[in-house]
């Protein structure tokens, strides 16, 4: 009994060293990152490639999650408004919900699933055939050529494709409205366009950053260190899903703290 | 072709002394110590999993050793800078194993991609000549807008090879340049390391198990055993041997 105990504290204790070796390297990625990105040359053709690639393919997913985000909000929030006779600020609170919180998390949980998976398994499928070390063999630095491009690529683009999931979002809300009454578009966006301020926009944009940085991040760390072996290219997409959906939820915990801070 | 073609130089590119390298456990490297004499084609061979590409990967600085000292072009690649020995990485062609194209580009891209990074003077046409002259001594000029994996084994190894050659280094180090061809192939890419030689007088590491392949290109052999060079000398001197283990690799 007292055996089997000290066995699991010993397990507990090497998973607990795993863990913090993990996040030590991942770290040192992570500055690595911003020591290559400053220091020419840059591989400003890549960027744009890949800018095109997780910015512009992202798109027709995320109009169709915007679109449904706007109208189930609507119409999911319409029999409580409507209950305390509030049902006119229908536009506001689904602009409002939109904008702060649901596109932000919503789009950048799909970006994880499609884009970190995307970037773990190609930079991990490069690893394992030896693409990298290739890379490396001709002095061709391809941390910059691979990770920072992707990086650099993600953080500019989920932002944009936040921006325009709020908007697809509100279109989203307007039909969600029409449903069931009709609403004259004008008066919609004007009162969307009443309800929010730029502090409601500011922190939200913030944070997208961050997601965006830290989805590239997670995909190119779990890529660029993959094991040998083709099994680990499905294990390097899978877990910067799972690790890069976590962060996402984290930074969001503590965007929501830093804005009561200050706002 | 020029048989025999024994150096009597003592004129190394590279020197490796001592070099160890384990993984965990597993002490793969206990002690290697050879040289490549220029102009030399030194052929290793070795059992599967005996160490032979760590070793060339350790030469180019792909793999951290844990100690030892390695000398390319008389400068140690260990103490050296990233700078430098980017430099000196650029003088080597390695041909990996498996080709290691890149799977996102085109075979003109493949080739062109290093070019064009090493030589930014050099213009749209310029590229486009050097990258259908080495395709073309490599026999693949039709191959040129093939993306990888539309490419055969053979087809990928040559063009790897074609993408080795286009920096024109002065050591190449092959690993296992004919393993799963045919042997008419086989002999075709032979003849070609010996072609290459001759013409930009570059020196050679080869790994291989293809004997035919061996004989025709080695001026020297090593053998690789249980983390050190077991034996070293010609074909014909280590084909008579008195030891049974080393003649086996030539049955
Ligand atoms: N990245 C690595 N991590 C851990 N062990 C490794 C790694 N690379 C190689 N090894 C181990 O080193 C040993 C030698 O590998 P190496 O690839 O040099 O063999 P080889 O002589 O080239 O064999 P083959 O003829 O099959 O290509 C093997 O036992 C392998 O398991
Ligand atoms: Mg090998």
């Amino acid at each position: 009994m007292n055996q089997t105990l000290t066995i699991q504290k010993e397990r507990l204790g090497t998973y607990l060293n795993q863990s913090f070796i993990e996040v030590g390297r991942a770290t040192e990625f992570a500055i690595r990152f911003f020591k290559e990105a400053i220091r020419p040359p840059y591989e400003f053709k890549e960027l744009l490639k890949q800018c095109y690639l997780i910015g512009y393919k992202s798109l027709p997913l995320v109009t169709i999650t915007g679109f449904i985000m706007g109208l189930v909000l609507t119409l999911q929030s319409r029999p409580t408004l409507a209950e305390f006779g509030a049902e006119s600020w229908l536009p506001s609170m689904v602009a409002l919900s939109l904008i702060r919180e649901i596109a932000p998390v919503i789009t950048a949980l799909i970006c994880a699933g499609k884009v970190a998976s995307g970037i773990g398994a190609e930079l991990g499928s490069m690893k394992v055939t030896e693409q990298i070390d290739a890379m490396e063999v001709s002095a061709i630095n391809p941390f910059k050529y691979l990770v920072v491009t992707r990086i650099m690529a993600t953080t500019l683009m989920i932002p944009l494709l936040v921006i325009y999931a709020d908007g697809i979002g509100i279109v989203g809300g307007y039909m969600g409205i029409n449903i069931h009454g009709d609403v004259n578009v004008v008066r919609y966006l004007s009162q969307v366009i009443e309800s929010i301020t730029f502090l409601d926009i500011f922190p939200a944009t913030i944070k997208t950053f961050f997601f965006g940085y830290f989805i590239g991040m997670i995909g190119c760390y779990k890529g660029y260190n993959a094991e040998n072996g083709t099994e680990s290219v499905g294990k390097a997409a899978n877990s910067a899903v799972v690790t890069a959906s976590l962060t996402i939820f984290i930074i969001d915990m503590i965007a929501v703290q830093v804005t009561d801070l200050f706002f | 072709m020029e048989k025999n073609y024994t150096l009597q130089n003592s004129n190394p590119v590279i020197e490796i002394k001592d070099l160890h390298k384990s993984f965990g456990t597993n002490e793969v490297l206990k002690g290697v110590t050879f040289n490549l004499n220029k102009g030399e084609n030194l052929v290793v061979l070795g059992k599967s999993g005996s160490g032979k590409s760590i070793t060339i990967k350790c030469i180019v600085g792909l793999i951290k050793i844990d100690s030892g000292i390695i000398t390319v072009f008389n400068q140690e690649i260990n103490s050296l800078e990233i700078d430098e020995l980017n430099k000196i990485r650029t003088r080597i062609g390695f041909l990996f194993q498996n080709a290691a194209l890149y799977d996102s580009m085109s075979v003109r891209e493949n080739l062109s991609f290093t070019l064009r990074r090493h030589d930014t003077t050099l213009s749209g046409d310029a590229i486009n000549e050097h990258v259908l002259e080495v395709l073309e001594s490599v026999g693949l000029k039709e191959a040129i807008d093939k993306m990888p994996s539309e490419l055969s084994g053979g087809m990928r190894k040559r063009i790897g090879l074609a993408r080795t050659l286009i920096l024109k280094p002065e050591i190449i180090l092959y690993d296992e340049p004919t393993t799963g061809l045919d042997t008419i192939t086989s002999r075709e890419i032979s003849e070609l390391i010996l072609e290459l030689r001759q013409k930009n007088k570059t020196s050679s590491i080869i790994i291989t198990h293809d004997m035919p392949c061996a004989r025709l290109t080695s001026d020297r052999i090593v053998i690789l055993k249980e983390g050190v060079i077991h034996v070293e000398g010609t074909y014909d001197e280590l084909e008579k041997s008195e030891d049974e283990w080393v003649r086996s690799f030539f049955i």
